[in-house]
């Protein structure tokens, strides 16, 4: 179904892009075109696609921006902190403030992942905000993934903690008996949908807010002169859309901190 | 009805979801600024988690967004 279903999509997209093409001239404005993924480097392994992508081009870029900051901020570390030094150790106090208000003590091991985490969301998230980049995090597939992986490595360590005890989670202690026969539909079904909300979240946040600037972009040059309205209106909400980027990559942090401390805590 | 229309519609009436967001994000804010009225030295304090809530409530909208797009385009 999904080769057809692309194959007719893509054919009913080109049809619309002459349709477009044969009433506005040459300006044809496509928002979608920017989440396309395009293969840098072909590789085929035993049938499976493993091509390096613009995707995979820029997560690359992400993670060495991160890197690139971190190292540059914490070269020449001294007591009374530069510019670069500042930005680093306020992104390390971010996470850590909230590893540790969310999690607690306990939570200090997985800093190390959190950390991770959050910069690479937030640079691949930033980043996409370059004209002409690619916003990696704009793909279900991606943001799945990585929620997926939290998922049940959040699972995994529930269990090792506390064995069986670990579906306390889905029946608090001192609930009266009879409430079991909804509450414990209500909380498996909770806590199944968290992979699907936390990357939803974050790749609809990414989908919508680059969708609306390219909108907005396709009515300021159509218009003409009066073009000038959506360029103003364009300037706050691609600040907005900065602030977005930061927040979604804050969030999906802070969330896996929540459930991480669900599954060392449990309630 | 030919099929084209009522995927519109179909978009359009997915759209309307967007009404629950919209209260749900605004009750979430009028809680922040009633609560730090009240106790201004909680603003810290509340405006970490503030967002949390912001985050879930507006994930709602795009939600709906989603199933509007899925009725256009898929």
């Amino acid at each position: 179904m999904a080769s057809t279903g692309h194959a007719e999509q893509a054919h009913n997209a080109a049809a619309h892009a002459a349709d477009a093409a044969a009433n506005h001239g040459d300006k044809v404005i496509d928002p979608l075109h920017q989440f396309e993924i395009w293969s840098i480097l072909d590789i085929q392994v035993a049938g499976l696609n493993l091509s390096f992508t613009n995707s995979s081009l820029w997560m690359v870029i992400a993670a060495a921006v991160a890197f690139g900051v971190m190292w540059v901020g914490l070269r020449n570390a001294s007591l009374v902190p530069g510019r670069m030094q500042n930005v680093a150790e306020m992104l390390y106090g971010i996470v850590a403030n909230m590893v540790r208000d969310n999690v607690g003590d306990e939570g200090k091991k997985y800093f190390p992942i959190v950390f991770t985490l959050f910069m690479f969301l937030l640079f691949g998230n930033v980043l996409g905000m370059i004209p002409g980049s690619f916003t990696f995090t704009s793909h279900l597939a991606v943001t799945f993934f990585m929620a997926a992986v939290i998922f049940i490595a959040v699972t995994v360590i529930g269990i090792v903690r506390h064995g069986t005890h670990f579906l306390r989670l889905f029946f608090p202690e001192g609930a009266p008996m009879w409430t079991a026969a909804i509450l414990v539909p209500i909380e498996l079904v909770s806590y199944l949908s968290r992979p699907v909300s936390l990357s939803v979240r974050l790749f609809a946040n990414m989908v919508v807010g680059h969708t609306l600037l390219k909108v907005l972009g396709g009515f300021a040059v159509l218009m003409g002169a009066a073009g000038v309205l959506p360029l103003a209106l364009l300037v706050p909400i691609t600040a907005l859309e900065f602030l977005v980027a930061a927040l979604q990559a804050y969030v999906f942090t802070i969330l896996t901190c929540i459930y991480l401390h669900d599954a060392i805590h449990l309630h | 009805m030919e099929a084209d229309a009522a995927k519109l519609i179909g978009a359009g009436l997915a759209a309307i979801g967007m009404i629950g967001a919209g209260i749900g994000v605004g009750n979430v804010w009028s809680s922040y600024i009633s609560a730090i009225a009240r106790n201004p030295a909680s603003k810290d304090e509340i405006g970490a988690n503030i967002w949390i809530g912001f985050a879930v409530t507006e994930a709602i909208a795009l939600f709906a967004l989603i199933v509007a797009l899925i009725a256009l385009f898929a």
